[in-house]
């Protein structure tokens, strides 16, 4: 995975007198101010931004806040007015006409919110559209066009003409014409927004599998905190023109860089994006059964002031929880055996969504063990951890509503 | 402020300069009309009758392959054709034949011209904004000057006869074309010409692959308006020479004869709607698709 696309510096600014607006921008002034003072438009405000090969990397922000500006100069349909954009390592903002052309022929496509496609054209011809206009022959790109149908799942529509299909289908017509000319990039600006909920859905599902077989680049934008989540390996956020905030879904929502990021990423459905290794504490000490004892085990417990303590065989195999209370009994009865009073406890491993553990809380009194493929286990998962995460009050809040529950 | 001073002063200078130019224009054009007339004159009246009501078939059907006639449609399918039969053959039986071939071909040939010139230079404004600038203006300019008032520099350049007719005809059914292009043209939805850049389609591809293609019906709804706008200055074109149905009327008017006058006011209404109903449906095709 190498980086495909590497954006330095990049400012886009519209309107006439942009030395000016740039002059100002350095002195430190607002979009407000500049706009006011020259009537330029401070679109992206030096961005700074590494794209991986065959990831999605998904833009957000509010409305004005630059992200089509951005998007565009990806293929030049805006002209950056300072930066570069090293795509493939070859810095695209310096091309000459010829290269362009070739580079938007070659190597990006381009997905848009209402689609774009020709309304005279047939399902086939718009398809083939990108491949027409590098005159390739006739017969090469309806044989392609027609394959990247399949692919999209329209076969048997070939013919019709974009009004006689709804809108997802003429998403995916519009999807199919960007990859029919095995560009590897692909620019998608709300290409699911025109679309009703379970479309999109489905075109979210279709998106993602089609992106797993293909490996494209994908840059797509977006409004809808759950579709980046769903989409992004990572998530850019934009504000007035300036990247405030850029990396994994769960970084961004677990630490948001500032207020506007937080705001914007409060309604998000968390339990979809949080995994069981960003919240689980890690064990600072575990017992080794048929090597530790109950006398062993009852000092660390309350050294440590611990309610339970996790168990391993000799090869660091999880094997179950102990509990203070069993401790202390097996030393009344002056037994020997830890391995008696282990109890299963269920295992996660650290891919695993919060949305996925909440069930197994319901018959669980002691914390989820989160253990590696070989069964080692890294860490548990408090039940405190996982309430404060889903309803956003912090561990002392949580206690304080149990404790006046319970009064 | 004597201003027509100086136009006719420029008048006169042009049709002095330009002489050579304006004679090479009056054997061109003067050529192509009459070869026009009298090759469509050499045809049978029933055959181009023929023609013009298979004509009218197929611009109602688009293509003679996947039409299907039903009890609703057929009206729709053989309305115009039978028009142009009736329609023509009236004019045949009326005496009139020679005058509407005449009138025929001189509203194609300026027809033509307009569109040689117009649709490029509609498409000129449509992309440049400065030109569109200085062209709305003349186009407004054109199309409400009286339009008579064209027929005294048209003499000057081109004496008399048709080609002064023709280019009288051709400034005043002007404006339509340049300004339906335009329009057409600017109608494109922005994200569709966008998509065509970002595939990498040269201006001329655009032009050629998208916009053009979708400007179509607007185009074809000015050609409409051009076709219309040529017709009524048949008359008034009669003035300077021009030959046909024109000069019929104008001979009517002059000789008080009403009976004529009506007979060839009678012809152009025919043509008229003929021409009329053929361009319009031509428009339509792209929409019903
Ligand atoms: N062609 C243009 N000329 C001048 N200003 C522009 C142009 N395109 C965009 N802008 C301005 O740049 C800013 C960013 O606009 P942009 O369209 O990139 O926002 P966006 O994040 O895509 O918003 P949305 O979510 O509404 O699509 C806005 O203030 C907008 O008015
Ligand atoms: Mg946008």
């Amino acid at each position: 995975m190498g980086n495909k696309i590497e954006v330095k510096n990049l400012h886009l600014i519209f309107g006439s007198s942009k030395k000016q607006a740039i002059k100002m921008l350095k002195s430190g002034a607002t979009k407000e101010q500049i706009h006011n003072k020259t009537k330029c438009t401070v679109a992206v405000n030096n961005a700074n931004l590494t794209i991986n090969e065959g990831e999605i990397f998904v833009i957000m922000g509010l409305s004005g806040s630059g992200k089509s500006s951005l998007l565009r100069c990806f293929n030049m349909l805006n002209i950056p007015t300072r930066g570069s954009i090293e795509i493939d390592g070859k810095d695209i903002t310096q091309m000459n006409k010829k290269e362009l052309l070739e580079f938007r022929r070659k190597k990006v496509g381009m997905v848009f919110q209402h689609f774009g496609l020709l309304p005279h054209r047939t399902i086939v011809e718009n398809v083939a559209f990108g491949l027409e206009i590098q005159e390739t022959t006739t017969e090469d790109r309806l044989r392609k066009a027609r394959e990247v149908i399949d692919l999209v799942g329209l076969k048997g529509y070939e013919d019709s003409y974009p009004h006689q299909l709804s809108g997802g289908m003429q998403q995916r017509v519009g999807i199919a014409r960007a990859i029919a000319t095995d560009s590897d990039i692909l620019l998608m600006d709300e290409a699911f927004s025109a679309l009703d909920p379970l479309i999109r859905v489905q075109m979210q599902d279709d998106l993602i599998e089609l992106q797993q077989s293909l490996k494209k680049t994908i840059i797509f934008i977006t409004h809808d905190l759950d579709e980046a989540v769903k989409l992004g390996s990572r998530i850019a956020i934009m504000n007035d023109g300036v990247i405030v905030q850029q990396g994994e879904p769960e970084e961004i929502l677990l630490h948001p860089a500032n207020d506007y990021v937080r705001e914007f990423v409060g309604n998000v459905d968390m339990s979809k994006v949080v995994t069981a290794s960003s919240i689980m504490r890690v064990f600072r000490e575990k017992l080794v059964l048929g090597k530790d004892g109950p006398a062993y085990a009852a000092r660390k417990m309350s050294q440590n002031n611990f309610r339970f303590m996790a168990t391993v065989n000799n090869s660091g195999v999880f094997q179950g929880y102990i509990v203070e209370r069993d401790v202390r009994r097996l030393l009344e009865k002056n037994e020997k055996d830890l391995s008696k009073i282990v109890m299963d406890i269920p295992q996660v491993n650290s891919g695993t969504p919060l949305s996925d553990l909440l069930p197994l809380y319901i018959q669980q009194k002691y914390p989820l063990v989160v253990v590696n493929e070989k069964g080692i286990p890294l860490g548990y998962v408090d039940h405190t951890d996982v309430v404060s995460l889903v309803t956003g009050y912090n561990n002392g809040e949580v206690k304080e509503i149990i404790e006046n529950a319970s009064n | 402020m004597n201003i027509g001073k100086y136009v006719e002063l420029f008048v006169d200078w042009l049709s002095e300069v330009g002489r050579p130019v304006f004679n090479q224009i009056t054997i061109f054009i003067e050529n192509t009309v009459d070869i026009l007339q009298e090759g469509l004159l050499s045809i049978p009246f029933y055959i181009i009758i023929l023609l013009f009501a298979i004509l009218a078939f197929y611009v109602k059907n688009k293509s003679f392959r996947q039409y299907k006639i039903s009890k609703k449609n057929w009206k729709n399918l053989f309305g115009l054709s039978f028009f142009c039969i009736l329609g023509l053959s009236l004019i045949y039986l009326m005496g009139f034949w020679t005058q509407m071939i005449d009138t025929f071909v001189l509203v194609l040939v300026s027809t033509l011209i307009v569109l040689i010139i117009g649709i490029p230079l509609g498409i000129w404004c449509a992309h440049n904004k400065r030109i569109y600038i200085i062209v709305r203006p003349l186009l407004d300019f054109m199309q409400t000057m009286p339009a008579f008032v064209y027929l005294i520099p048209a003499i000057l350049f081109f004496s008399v006869g048709n080609v002064p007719g023709v280019l009288a005809t051709v400034i005043f059914s002007l404006p339509p074309a340049v300004r339906m292009t335009t329009l057409g043209i600017k109608e494109v939805p922005k994200e569709i010409v966008e998509a065509s850049v970002a595939f990498g389609c040269t201006p001329r591809q655009t032009l050629f692959k998208v916009q053009l293609p979708l400007a179509t019906p607007t185009i074809l709804a000015g050609v409409n308006q051009v076709i219309m706008l040529a017709l009524s200055m048949v008359v008034i074109a009669s003035m300077v020479g021009a030959g046909g149905l024109g000069e019929s009327v104008y001979a009517g008017i002059q000789q008080a004869d009403v009976a004529l006058g009506f007979e060839a006011g009678l012809c152009i209404v025919i043509l008229a709607i003929i021409l009329d109903r053929m361009t319009q449906a031509l428009g339509d095709k792209k929409e019903e698709l």
